[in-house]
């Protein structure tokens, strides 16, 4: 994986506002079509090979269900 | 690779009852990361609110008391008063500080008392299920105003932080959002700079946060983000309103 | 120590700091605008304590709450009107179990009312006053010097319960001079009390809060609380008997009223009349079994306060039926005298054919 960053996010913890989805600089992230125990559905991370661990994801996340890594 | 970004230490690991979108859980975690980073988890002692965020206890790791409706900041003055070592902030709603709490909050500016007050500005009363707050917009529809806010029977949206601002106590006082990652920043700065006012013993210190609440505005979240800027901002305009932290009083 | 002569108002000050208040925070309102400023003068700059006068008696009462969340000995004085506004306050304090002291220097109301000294305000301090189930300690001084000794007895309590104190004083009282004799000097330093909330050093951060959403958890808290009342009852309730053992008529006031009653009763002795008096100084936890006591001998009583008929409700329920109680009051803020009162006696005496 040649990627500067990834991120993982906590599926459970996620309320799927898609604020995340929407602030991605890189379009990585979009809604996934599961539903967690809550009842929503959450946001995934999709284009693993975009990322630049820029971390706005979790910055804009409420949750705190997004961790990140840059390297 | 390593993890740049994790959830702070003093902020416990809970599942926010907020909702999605909600302003609360952003401004939250804000104030854990600049406790964590000022090293204050000791020393802070947190009031919150009656409303949404009555909850905060569950989420701030740090002492914490419920505080009547409106009084967190006579609260906050006595906590003070009674033990100055403490940094001391109130958590409060726009009614919370600005309609039932209006002489707690001017009085506390006025007399300069070393306290931080956080000010959620989300335009509605949100626990009570969306009424009008009196910050809440012109012609912005409310349970309480069905018809949309109107000048002859309800009056303007309050400009609180600009009114505090007058009194020479309140030394540092700024707007900012918790709408995009710009201004999610800039909060943060905003929010370390009243702690460190405070830890300064300069005087009274508050931040005011435009807070989405999609519930209330029966909006998504990602519309009632854009909301803030498109619409909160030409009312409540953004910025530092008053900041004297940098001199000394001449009087 | 030597007696100083001071009045009510001053003598509650002086105490207060005696015992250690390290933080007054209150509202001018006449009759007890003399004690504001008595901790303005005395207490303000003392080392480690505070006064405020506050925007408002709901501020004040508020920063009470809060000195007493972080530890501190704290006190706010008022009079009726004031003590209304405190009351959602003073629900906070008991719900949380803190400890603080309330002075009432009661005036006539209902509403704005008078600045004359009144006893209108039983209910509100005995019955809770604010909303929810609770009960605060209420001491009913009667002279300047148990002003004094009581303020000092009230911080005890206060912290001994982890309750709100009030005194329930009036505006005579507040404003009358008097030898008073201070027992006790300020102590060097207080113990931190172990719930107060001083920032989470070396232990987990800590909650005070009531608020619930389950029913069942504000449930156990509210028999948590009844269960304390218990104790204090058992260990608190405090009453006078004046000229009781050998009564036929028993007159029951409270405060100043009992001040005026004894002078009644007096007169009444040196005319052949039997009369004693039951004074109860500690209103909540109301003395109810010595109520209960005497009655086994006496059966007629005379509750006379300066209200339209409050405490006389408590005498009844006492009683249970085991007496018959006749009731004198004064509303306003008018203040009887003796004679007015001893003729009352005697003519109550005269018509229930007492020997």
């Amino acid at each position: 994986m040649s990627t500067k960053g990834y991120i993982e996010i906590d599926h459970e913890l996620c309320k799927g506002c898609e604020i995340c989805i929407h602030f991605c600089p890189k379009h990585a992230i979009s809604q996934s079509s599961k539903v967690n125990a809550a009842g929503y559905s959450p946001a995934s991370f999709s284009k693993n090979e975009e990322c630049t661990g820029c971390a706005i994801c979790a910055l804009v996340c409420p949750e705190v269900a997004i961790e990140v890594y840059r390297g | 690779m390593e993890k740049i970004y994790t959830r702070p230490k003093s902020l416990k690991k809970a599942v926010f009852h907020y909702c999605p979108g909600c302003g609360h859980s952003i401004v939250h975690r804000l104030i854990c990361e600049v406790i964590d980073e000022m090293n204050l988890q000791e020393r802070v002692i947190g009031i919150p609110p009656p409303g949404c965020s009555v909850f905060a206890y569950h989420y701030f790791d740090v002492d914490m008391a419920e505080s009547a409706h409106g009084r967190g900041a006579a609260v906050a003055t006595g906590i003070k008063r009674a033990y100055p070592e403490a940094i001391v902030f109130t958590y409060q709603g726009d009614g919370d500080l600005a309609a039932i709490g209006t002489a707690e909050t001017i009085h506390a500016a006025n007399r300069g008392e070393r306290i931080t007050a956080i000010f959620i500005n989300n335009a509605v009363y949100g626990m009570t299920g969306g009424q009008m707050a009196p910050t809440t917009l012109l012609e912005q529809k409310t349970t309480t105003t069905p018809y949309g806010r109107d000048i002859k029977l309800e009056g303007y949206p309050i400009k609180i932080s600009e009114m505090l601002a007058l009194t020479k106590g309140a030394v540092y006082i700024e707007r900012t959002a918790a709408n995009s990652p710009a201004n999610i920043r800039k909060t943060k700065k905003a929010i370390r700079k009243a702690f460190q006012t405070q830890i300064d013993d300069l005087g009274f210190s508050l931040v005011e946060i435009l807070s989405p609440c999609p519930t209330n505005w029966r909006m998504t979240p990602i519309e009632a983000w854009q909301w803030i800027e498109k619409v909160m901002t030409k009312e409540y305009p953004l910025g530092v309103i008053k900041d004297t932290t940098g001199k000394q009083d001449a009087d | 120590m030597a007696k100083v002569l001071m009045t009510g108002n001053a003598a509650i000050g002086e105490a207060a700091i005696r015992a250690g208040c390290q933080c007054y925070f209150g509202y001018p309102i006449t009759p007890q605008n003399e004690l504001t400023e008595y901790m303005a003068t005395h207490l303000s700059r003392r080392k480690g304590c505070s006064f405020i006068q506050a925007e408002s008696e709901i501020a004040a009462i508020n920063m009470v709450y809060g000195a007493s969340l972080s530890g501190a000995r704290t006190m706010t004085s008022s009079s009726s009107p004031g003590i209304s506004l405190k009351q959602e306050g003073i629900s906070y304090l008991a719900a949380c179990e803190l400890p603080a002291v309330i002075v009432n220097m009661s005036r006539g109301g209902p509403g704005l009312g008078s600045i004359s000294a009144a006893q209108s305000d039983y209910f509100q301090a005995t019955r809770g006053g604010g909303h929810g189930d609770y009960r605060t300690i209420v001491l009913a001084p009667s002279s300047v010097q148990e002003l004094a000794d009581f303020t000092h007895h009230a911080f005890e309590l206060a912290d001994k319960y982890l309750i709100p104190v009030i005194i329930l004083g009036d505006g005579m009282l507040g404003q009358m001079m008097e030898p008073v004799e201070f027992k006790y000097e300020a102590p060097e330093e207080l113990p931190i009390r172990s719930r107060a909330l001083r920032g989470a050093k070396g232990r987990p951060s800590r909650i005070i809060k009531t608020f619930t959403s389950k029913p069942a958890e504000l449930e156990e808290i509210n028999w948590s609380l009844f269960r304390r009342y218990q104790q204090i009852k058992k260990q608190e309730t405090t009453c006078d008997a004046f000229m009781t053992e050998d009564a036929r008529l028993i007159v029951v006031a409270f405060g100043i009223a009992a001040r005026i009653a004894k002078g009644a009763i007096k007169t009444a002795r040196a005319n052949g009349l039997k009369v004693g008096m039951l004074r109860p100084v500690t209103l909540w936890p109301f003395p109810s079994e010595k109520v209960q006591e005497l009655a086994k001998s006496v059966k007629q009583y005379l509750v006379f306060e300066m209200n339209m008929g409050q405490m006389v409700e408590d005498v009844q329920l006492a009683l249970g039926g085991n007496g018959e109680v006749s009731f004198y009051g004064r509303p306003g803020g008018v203040i009887p005298t003796p004679s007015e009162v001893y003729k009352v006696i005697s003519r109550l005496y005269y018509q229930k054919g007492l020997k």
